[in-house]
């Protein structure tokens, strides 16, 4: 499968009558935004803002974080199951409007989404503070129940998404990345001589507001699969979680996930990148233990010399990193983890909830305990009215200045378990 | 700002007075003098620091007078009044790790001043400190001398300043046990491929986090008579009394509550809800006796398959509490169960 993914680079937003990119700049209407987002009737209001790196704002409560991208050639268009109807996507030609996100907002749960800063110290845990930030805030209609609110949001943010990302359908693009793969016996003839590596990415599957999808499938229904590497790329993986947000992928993450992107740069050179296993971390044993061995199983068939596994959340699914860690590596499987660490606010805890000898290999991402101190921001846009009660808060979060005391688990991405940021604890 | 006082330790090897035959030198105060390894140091400090005195003792005479040997250089590091003490580094040699090692804990603990020393990692002195004090880590002989200043100095200054201090690989001390964040060069994902392409090609390759030894709970021996056991809930999905009187946290919870359920026939949604941060609350708010089945053991209780539901039940909430949290809110509790009789306990999680 063969993906041209070209790059548009916006240099800034700025709200407009008519939508279009010139220049690099993009230019919305609130009003033409309100109405794709409001579609839904589940949806009382849409407040839309701009969030530039750098200005003295914070961004609390985020749901996810979307890049929007337009596929101009081949078979399948962005987010399928969602926005396009199901069919494979992960070749031809995607534009991708690089340097921006659509950040979806709400007080879905209230205290299981995540704060972005775009200046300070809490800048430099999450990498959304470095891209300029179109923050949709969401109400529901009243009554609605928290997992139709977070369908609601989650949707329509990607429809607001697809629609900024078709203003670029017709443009140059700045840059353009070919990523390439071949089939098994391709690969065979092609790279007979080198390792042969997979990337088992473990889905955040818990549920109640922990799911993510494929193609429109909930994670949790299906069995480990393959894909190849370049359907990430095209939307073919998106989030529903509205949990703890340091460690839970939004959108814009599986869009650009930075294993498939490593990976594939050493396609060809060190390594024969053979596919992408998708995996689950369901809450049931039997779950686990069926999905591990599935995933354990696939990598034998495959004839892998080796596999990064990625693990998405903590505490109930570091048993299935640990089992596939420990059922891959029993198949003569080389294995490399990444995760996070949960090591108290003292850092003196055992920082996952399981361990094998089997995974020797492990890159953390951080304690995502540790407390840091946010100043005082000069504007928010949503609400700081939950901020109290957001997991990785406590009593004395808001203190009397202004200034948040927090864990950085409250900061979306901070401890990225895909290896997106350069966070790391030893 | 005035300069550092500082007083160094080190043997009678990198005093100059003698190897192993005068190992057995008292220990002694020297007001002043900056001997051996303490001219690097003083270097290394230019001037932000200075050293005050030098405490010679033989390995040996440490070793074998332990009690008396601390308690004679604590008096001396006192009647300099320093800001910082460091002692060593000790390289590999054994005995003078492990006197480096008490008389650095002893100074840090006992007398409240920042201390440092340094020390090859097989040095017996670091298994035994490690995870009470910051060893730098050295090589193995005097050789790599000017290498362990170079990481000593800067950190001892960090000390005595009362600066926080970065993790292990930053720092270049021995891991304490303690996890320490800091910003790496790559980005997770290429440490992770390049981890992979050294294991892949059986070279060597360094994890960023050691599997601990876990710990395993043996189950207890089943409960023979269910019918006049005492059952007690506790719970880490986080069903509180209504408004969470005692605000235990929805994530890294700090405390647990204790709560009277006599004469509760079954919770409601009007007096109980979750604290829990990590789920969607709806269905547990809806009806907490889903998380905690006080419901279920009414109706045991009444058809007499269990003796009695005990009037308490303890509550906190899971998501991302420390493992040491919640160990110690179990020690806790565990005692008020015993001592109210309790035979048997049902955990629910969420």
């Amino acid at each position: 499968m063969k993906l041209e993914l070209g790059k548009i680079y916006i240099k800034d937003i700025k709200f407009d009558d008519s939508q279009r990119i010139e220049d690099g700049v993009l230019y919305v209407s609130k009003e033409e935004l309100t109405k794709i987002a409001l579609s839904d009737d589940h949806l009382a209001s849409a407040e839309f803002d701009i969030a530039k790196p750098g200005e003295s704002v914070r961004i609390t409560p985020v749901k996810d974080v979307i890049e929007p991208r337009v596929k101009v050639e081949g078979s399948g268009g962005v987010f399928p199951g969602w926005i396009a109807k199901v069919d494979t996507v992960g070749s031809g030609k995607t534009y991708a409007l690089k340097g921006m996100a659509v950040v979806t907002a709400g007080p879905i749960v209230g205290f299981q989404e995540g704060v972005i800063d775009m200046t300070g110290p809490g800048a430099d845990y999450t990498p959304f503070s470095k891209t300029i930030n179109l923050v949709m805030v969401c109400k529901p209609v009243e009554g609605l129940k928290q997992h139709a609110y977070e369908k609601a949001v989650r949707l329509a943010g990607f429809r607001v998404a697809a629609a900024i990302g078709e203003l670029a359908r017709s443009l140059e693009p700045d840059e353009t990345v070919v990523y390439e793969t071949c089939t098994i016996k391709e690969g065979l003839q092609k790279y007979p001589d080198l390792p042969r590596v997979a990337y088992v990415h473990m889905l955040q599957s818990q549920g109640l507001l922990h799911d993510t999808y494929v193609y429109g499938v909930d994670a949790k229904q299906i069995l480990p699969t393959i894909v190849s590497p370049t359907e990430t790329f095209d939307g073919a993986i998106v989030s529903g979680n509205c949990v703890s947000a340091c460690d839970k992928n939004p959108t814009y993450v599986h869009q650009n996930n930075p294993v498939v992107e490593e990976l594939f740069k050493q396609h060809g050179k060190t390594i024969n990148f053979v596919c992408h296993i998708l995996t689950n971390e369901n809450v049931f044993l039997a779950d686990k233990e069926r999905s591990s061995f599935f995933t354990a199983k696939i990598c034998k068939m495959l004839d892998l010399d080796g596999v990064i596994i990625s693990e998405e959340g903590f505490g109930n699914p570091d048993t299935d990193l640990i089992m596939n860690c420990k059922k891959i590596t029993a198949e003569g499987i080389k294995t490399v983890i990444i995760t996070d660490e949960y090591a108290g606010r003292d850092g003196k805890s055992q920082s996952l909830a399981d361990a094998h000898a089997s995974a020797d290999a492990v890159v953390t991402a951080g304690n995502a305990n540790e407390v840091v101190i946010l100043p005082k921001l000069d504007k928010v846009i949503g609400t700081l009215d939950y901020i109290n009660k957001i997991a990785g808060a406590s009593e004395e979060t808001l203190r009397e200045d202004g200034s948040l005391e927090v864990e950085i688990q409250v900061i979306t991405g901070a401890t990225s378990e895909v290896g997106f940021g350069c966070l790391s604890a030893r | 700002m005035a300069k550092i006082k500082v007083v160094h330790y080190i043997n009678q090897f990198f005093a100059q007075i003698g190897g192993e035959e005068k190992a057995d030198y008292p220990a002694e105060l020297r007001v002043g003098e900056i001997i051996g390894p303490g001219s690097a140091f003083a270097a290394a400090f230019g001037d932000e620091a200075e050293i005050v005195a030098t405490i010679v003792c033989g390995d040996s005479y440490f070793n074998e007078n332990i009690d008396k040997a601390k308690a004679d250089i604590l008096e001396m590091v006192k009647s300099q009044k320093p800001d910082l003490f460091i002692a060593g580094p000790a390289f590999n040699a054994g005995r003078y790790g492990v006197a480096c090692g008490t008389i650095t804990d002893a100074v840090l603990n006992e007398l409240g001043i920042p201390a440092l020393t340094g020390m090859y990692e097989e040095n017996p002195g670091v298994d035994m400190f490690a995870s009470k004090l910051y060893i730098v880590s050295t090589k193995n002989s005097a050789a790599g001398m000017r290498a362990a200043v170079k990481k000593m100095a800067p950190l001892a200054l960090k000390l005595a300043r009362h600066e926080k201090i970065g993790a292990s690989v930053v720092e270049g001390y021995i891991p304490t046990g303690v996890r320490v964040n800091f910003f790496e060069k790559e980005r997770g994902a290429k440490r992770a491929v390049d981890m992979l392409l050294k294991k892949l090609a059986d070279k060597p390759f360094v994890t960023e986090y050691p599997m601990p030894n876990f710990d395993r709970v043996a189950p207890n021996p089943a409960v023979k008579d269910m019918a006049h056991a005492r059952v007690a809930l506790v719970t880490s999905g986080g069903i509180v009394p209504k408004g969470n009187p005692d605000h235990i946290e929805s994530s890294s919870a700090s405390h647990y509550g204790e709560y009277n359920i006599a004469g509760v026939e079954a919770l409601s949604s009007a007096t109980y809800e979750t604290a829990h941060g990590g789920y969607d609350p709806v269905y547990a708010n809806d009806d907490p006796n889903r998380v905690l089945p006080v419901d279920a053991l009414r109706q045991l209780e009444k058809e007499g398959v269990i003796g009695k539901l005990h009037e308490k039940y303890y509550s906190t909430v899971g998501n991302g509490t420390a493992v040491a949290s919640a160990k110690a809110f179990a020690a806790e509790f565990s005692q008020k169960l015993l001592e109210d009789h309790v035979d048997a306990v049902i955990l629910t999680s969420t």
